[in-house]
C-alpha cells in the first residue's frame, strides 16, 4: 500500500525507533510556541480571512468561507412562509441531534417541558458520534477543578470566558457521573477507578475514555435515552431560519424536510441551537474530520437573527488527520495514539517535537516540517505528511495494546491493509473544531435574543481560542444539560406574541446597504461533493 | 492516467477512479447524498451497503464510507433498515436475565445460522453476543458488541427477526450502569464539589490577573 519513497523513509523510522523509546523531546518555551504559531498556524494566514461587513460583529475577521455564508441570502428570502400555520408547537425546540442537543432534550424532558428535537440527518449523525479520544474531568486525588481550569485557560490562550470555564470544570465530575448512571461504559480498572490518560496540554491524567469509541458510546446511550423517553425526534429536517416574535424573542424555527423540500413551522417558547461545528466548510481547503452536516448552520441562523459571535476567527486543526491512504484522507487519528506513546517523526526518522504539545502548536509544527523544513513525506495525490510512529505503542505498553485501546483506529487502517501495529502511519493536520461560535452567558442564553440558548460546538467562549482534547465532549454534556434545564424552566414563564420573520428582511436590507450582491444562500445544510 | 473502474450503482453503470470509496464514487457519479451518509469515517452506521462483484454469487455487506470500489461492483445502499427498539426505564430495570426475555424475547428464536456475523460491517461476532444475551451474560455481550455502529446490516439478514444492535445496546447500558464496578473517586469528588469544597479555590484562580495566570500555567508541574 505504501509508495517506494514511503517504504524507504519507514526504514529510517525503524532505525531510530529503539533510541527514541524512553527519550522525551524537550517541550517548547512559551516564546518558541508563539513564533511557531504566528508563522505556521492557518489562523495566522491573512488570505484565509475576510472582514464581516454587517451585523453585530461588523468589522471583525472570520474565515473567508464563513464570511461568504454570513454575507448570503436567506434560503427563505423569497418563499412565502405562512407563520399562522403551525406544524409543531412545543415548549422547548432543540435544533440538532448530537450530544449537546440530546442531553439538552433529556434534561428539558426531565424538567417537565414538552420538548422536540429537529435534526438535519439522523439523530446521532453528528460530530459527537465520531469523538474517539475521551472526555476530561478532574475527579482524581491528585487533580482538582482549579488545575483543570488552569490547563484549559492556558491551552485556550487565556481567552476563555471565566464564568463559562468555571462551569465547565466544576460540573465536569457530575457530567461523568450522569453519563455513567445512564449506562455509558467508561474504561475502568477492576476496583472501579477510571482509567485516565493525558491529552495534549493536560497537566494531569484526566482523560476518561470508552476505548476509542468515546463519543460513539456517549452518543448511542444519549440517543437511546431520548427514544426511551419518547421525546419526538424529527429526522432529516433542517432548521433553516429562526422565528422571532413581534417583541424580538426567539419563538421557533422554519424547518425544511431535507428530502421533499417542504417547509414547516415550529413554534416554541424557548429554542436551543445545538447544531455543532463547521468542518465541512473546508476552510483554507483543508480536509476535515467532521461529519457530513457540519456546516455552521446554527451560527448563520443565530447571527442573522442578531446574536453576536465570539472567536469566530479561531479554528482548530487537529494535528493528526489521515494523510494517506486517500480513501480516508482527513479522517481523525485520535490524540490518544500520541498519549499512548506514538511519536511524530519526519522523513529522516527524527522526532521533531514533543508529542503532547497543544493541538495548535503540534499542527503548526507539522506544517513547518512539511513546508520550510522540507522534511515531509510526499503522498501520491500531491499532499504531504509526517509519520506517527505507532509500533512504539506496543513496544512501550506491550503487545495487544493497540487492539485493546484503539480498536477503531486499527480497524480503519486494516481496511486498507495497513497494520499500524507494525508500520507507522502518515498524518497531516485536518480541520477539526470550531473554537468560536455564538456568545452565551453562564446559563446558556444568548445575550442578544431572549429565550434563545446555544449549547455545544456552536458556542464560542468556553475554551477561549483553542480547545484541549476532551473538553468538548465535556462541554456538550455540561452546557447541553444546563441549556435543557434552563430552557425548560424559562419556557414556563414565556408568552409569545405574533410570529415574525422580519429580521430576515432587515438582514437583507443591511446586505444591500453594504453593497453586497450575492447568489449564495445560507445556511448551507450540506456540502457539495458531486462533481 | 488515473486508473478507472466500472461500478454499477443501483444497476446503472458508471466509470469512476479506482481509489474512491463507494460513497465518494456515488458522489463522483453525481448522487447528492442526503440519506446514507453521516460521519463519513466509519462511526455512525448511516451508510450500510450491499454489493456483489460481477461473476461472484456472494452478496456482501459493508459501510460505503469505508470500502473501496472494485471493478464490476454492483452496489445498493440500505439507508434505512427498520430495527425494532423496545423502550424501558433504565432506572427501573435490573441486569437480570429476565429483562432480555421481556424486552427482546425473539433472541431465543436464533437458529444459529451466523448470517449476522458474516454480514457485520465491523467484523463483530454478532451471533456470539446474541448468545451471551440469551444467557444473561450482559458483560460479555457488552464487550463483544462494543464496536457496533448500529448499521443494521445484521438485522437485515436475520431469519429470526432479531434487532441485534438494540440487544447489544441494552446489554451495554446495563453493564455500564449496574455491573461495572463503581468509581469511588468520582462519587467523592462530586460530593466535595457539591459541598462547596472547591468554591474558594476556583474563585481565587478566576480572579488572578492574566500575567499571573501565564506564570502559573507555564510553570505548572505535569504528571508523569
Ligand atoms: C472526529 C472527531 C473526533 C473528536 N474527538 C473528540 C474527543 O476525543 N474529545 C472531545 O472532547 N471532543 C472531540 N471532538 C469534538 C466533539 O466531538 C464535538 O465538538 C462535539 O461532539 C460537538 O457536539 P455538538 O452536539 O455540539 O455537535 P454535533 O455532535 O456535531 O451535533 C450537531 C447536530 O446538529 C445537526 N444540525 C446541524 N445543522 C442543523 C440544522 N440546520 N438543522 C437541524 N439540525 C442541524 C447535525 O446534523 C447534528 O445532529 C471530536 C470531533 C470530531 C469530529
Ligand atoms: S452488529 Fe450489526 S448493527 Fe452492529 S455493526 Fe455489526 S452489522 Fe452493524
Ligand atoms: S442471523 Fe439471526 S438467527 Fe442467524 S445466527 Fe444471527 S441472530 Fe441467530
Ligand atoms: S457515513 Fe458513518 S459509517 Fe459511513
Amino acid at each position: 500500500m505504501f509508495t517506494a519513497e514511503m517504504l524507504e523513509s519507514i526504514k529510517k523510522v525503524e532505525a531510530t525507533r529503539a533510541e527514541r523509546i524512553g527519550y522525551e523531546p524537550r517541550r517548547m518555551t512559551a516564546e518558541e510556541k508563539d513564533t511557531l504559531l504566528r508563522q505556521y498556524h492557518p489562523d495566522f494566514r491573512e488570505d484565509g480571512f475576510s472582514i464581516i461587513q454587517i451585523g453585530p460583529n461588523k468589522g471583525e475577521k472570520a474565515p473567508v468561507e464563513l464570511c461568504t455564508l454570513l454575507h448570503s441570502n436567506s434560503r427563505i428570502k423569497d418563499e412565502n412562509i405562512d407563520l399562522s400555520k403551525i406544524d409543531y408547537d412545543v415548549d422547548v425546540l432543540v435544533i440538532g441531534g448530537g450530544g449537546a442537543g440530546s442531553s439538552a432534550a433529556i434534561e428539558a424532558n426531565e424538567n417537565g417541558a414538552n420538548v422536540m428535537i429537529v435534526t438535519k440527518l439522523r439523530i446521532g449523525d453528528a460530530n459527537t458520534m465520531m469523538a474517539e479520544g475521551g472526555i476530561q474531568a478532574a475527579d482524581k486525588e491528585n487533580d482538582s477543578p482549579q488545575q483543570h481550569y488552569l490547563d484549559a485557560f492556558g491551552g485556550g490562550h487565556f481567552a476563555a470566558r471565566p464564568e463559562l470555564l468555571r462551569r465547565l470544570v466544576m460540573e465536569a465530575p457530575d457530567a461523568i457521573a450522569w453519563l455513567n448512571n445512564l449506562g455509558v461504559m467508561f474504561d475502568k480498572n477492576e476496583d472501579g477507578t477510571m482509567i485516565t490518560t493525558h491529552g495534549g496540554g493536560t497537566s494531569r491524567k484526566r482523560m476518561h475514555a470508552c476505548k476509542d469509541y468515546s463519543g460513539a458510546e456517549i452518543m448511542r446511550v444519549l440517543r437511546d435515552e431520548v427514544i426511551n423517553r419518547e421525546i419526538p425526534v424529527i429526522d432529516f429536517t433542517a432548521a433553516v431560519e429562526l422565528i422571532l416574535d413581534k417583541n424580538g424573542q426567539a419563538a421557533g424555527a422554519v424547518l425544511q424536510n431535507m428530502e421533499t423540500g417542504e417547509y414547516l413551522v415550529a413554534r416554541a417558547k424557548t429554542v436551543i441551537i445545538a447544531t455543532g461545528g463547521a468542518g465541512r466548510l473546508h476552510y483554507q481547503n483543508f480536509p476535515t474530520s467532521n461529519h457530513y452536516g457540519a456546516t455552521a448552520d446554527g451560527l448563520i441562523m443565530g447571527y442573522r437573527a442578531g446574536a453576536p459571535l465570539l472567536y469566530q476567527d479561531t479554528i482548530q486543526y487537529h494535528p493528526t488527520g489521515v494523510a494517506y491512504p486517500i480513501q480516508i484522507f482527513g479522517a481523525l487519528v485520535t490524540e490518544k495514539v500520541r498519549s499512548l506513546g506514538a511519536m511524530l517523526v519526519n522523513i529522516d526518522g527524527e522526532a521533531f517535537m514533543h508529542p503532547l504539545e497543544t493541538r495548535d502548536v503540534c499542527a503548526a509544527s507539522i506544517i513547518r516540517e512539511c513546508s520550510d523544513r522540507g522534511k515531509g513525506i510526499p503522498t501520491p495525490t500531491g499532499g504531504m505528511g509526517v509519520w506517527l510512529d505507532t509500533p512504539m505503542i506496543e513496544m512501550i505498553h506491550g503487545e495487544g495494546t493497540i487492539e485493546r485501546r484503539i480498536p477503531a483506529m486499527l480497524r480503519m487502517y486494516l481496511n486498507y491493509n495497513i497494520d499500524m501495529r507494525k508500520q507507522p502511519i502518515l498524518i497531516y493536520p485536518t480541520l477539526h473544531y470550531q473554537n468560536g461560535g455564538l456568545e452565551i452567558n453562564g446559563e446558556g442564553f444568548t445575550k442578544a435574543i431572549d429565550n434563545l440558548l446555544v449549547a455545544g460546538e456552536a458556542v464560542g467562549g468556553i475554551h477561549g481560542r483553542n480547545r484541549l482534547m476532551g473538553n468538548s465532549l465535556l462541554d456538550i454534556i455540561v452546557f447541553g444539560r444546563n441549556a435543557g434545564k434552563a430552557a425548560a424552566k424559562k419556557s414556563k414563564t414565556v408568552s409569545l406574541s405574533e410570529l415574525s420573520l422580519e429580521h430576515i428582511n432587515s438582514y437583507a436590507k443591511k446586505l444591500e446597504a453594504a453593497g453586497i450582491e450575492t447568489d449564495t444562500v445560507s445556511p448551507m445544510l450540506l456540502p457539495k461533493y458531486t462533481r | 492516467m488515473q486508473e478507472m473502474v466500472n461500478v454499477f450503482l443501483y444497476g446503472k453503470k458508471y466509470t469512476v477512479p479506482a481509489d474512491l470509496t463507494i460513497m465518494t464514487a456515488m458522489e463522483y457519479a453525481g448522487y447528492k447524498l442526503v440519506r446514507g451518509c453521516g460521519c463519513r469515517h466509519g462511526f455512525c452506521g448511516a451508510c450500510a451497503t450491499i454489493y456483489r462483484i460481477k461473476g461472484n454469487n456472494e452478496l456482501k455487506t459493508c459501510l460505503a464510507c469505508q470500502t473501496q470500489v472494485v471493478d464490476g461492483m454492483y452496489v445498493a445502499s440500505l439507508p434505512f433498515f427498520p430495527t425494532d427498539k423496545r423502550s424501558y426505564d433504565i432506572e427501573e430495570i435490573r441486569p437480570e436475565q429476565k429483562i432480555m426475555m421481556e424486552l427482546y424475547p425473539e433472541i431465543y428464536s436464533c437458529i444459529g445460522c451466523n448470517a449476522c456475523t458474516k454480514g457485520c460491517s465491523q467484523s463483530l461476532n454478532v451471533m456470539q453476543y446474541i448468545a451471551y444475551a440469551q444467557r444473561g451474560e450482559f458483560e460479555k455481550c457488552a464487550e463483544e458488541s462494543f464496536d457496533c455502529v448500529n448499521c443494521g446490516i445484521c438485522t437485515s439478514r436475520c431469519p429470526a427477526g432479531i434487532s441485534h444492535p438494540m440487544v447489544g445496546l441494552l446489554a451495554r447500558r446495563l453493564t455500564g450502569k449496574y455491573i461495572a464496578p463503581k468509581s469511588e473517586h468520582l462519587k467523592k469528588r462530586v460530593e466535595e464539589i457539591n459541598k462547596g469544597a472547591f468554591d474558594d479555590l476556583i474563585a481565587k484562580i478566576m480572579e488572578k490577573p492574566i500575567e499571573e495566570m501565564k506564570e502559573l500555567y507555564n510553570k505548572r508541574d505535569i504528571e508523569e
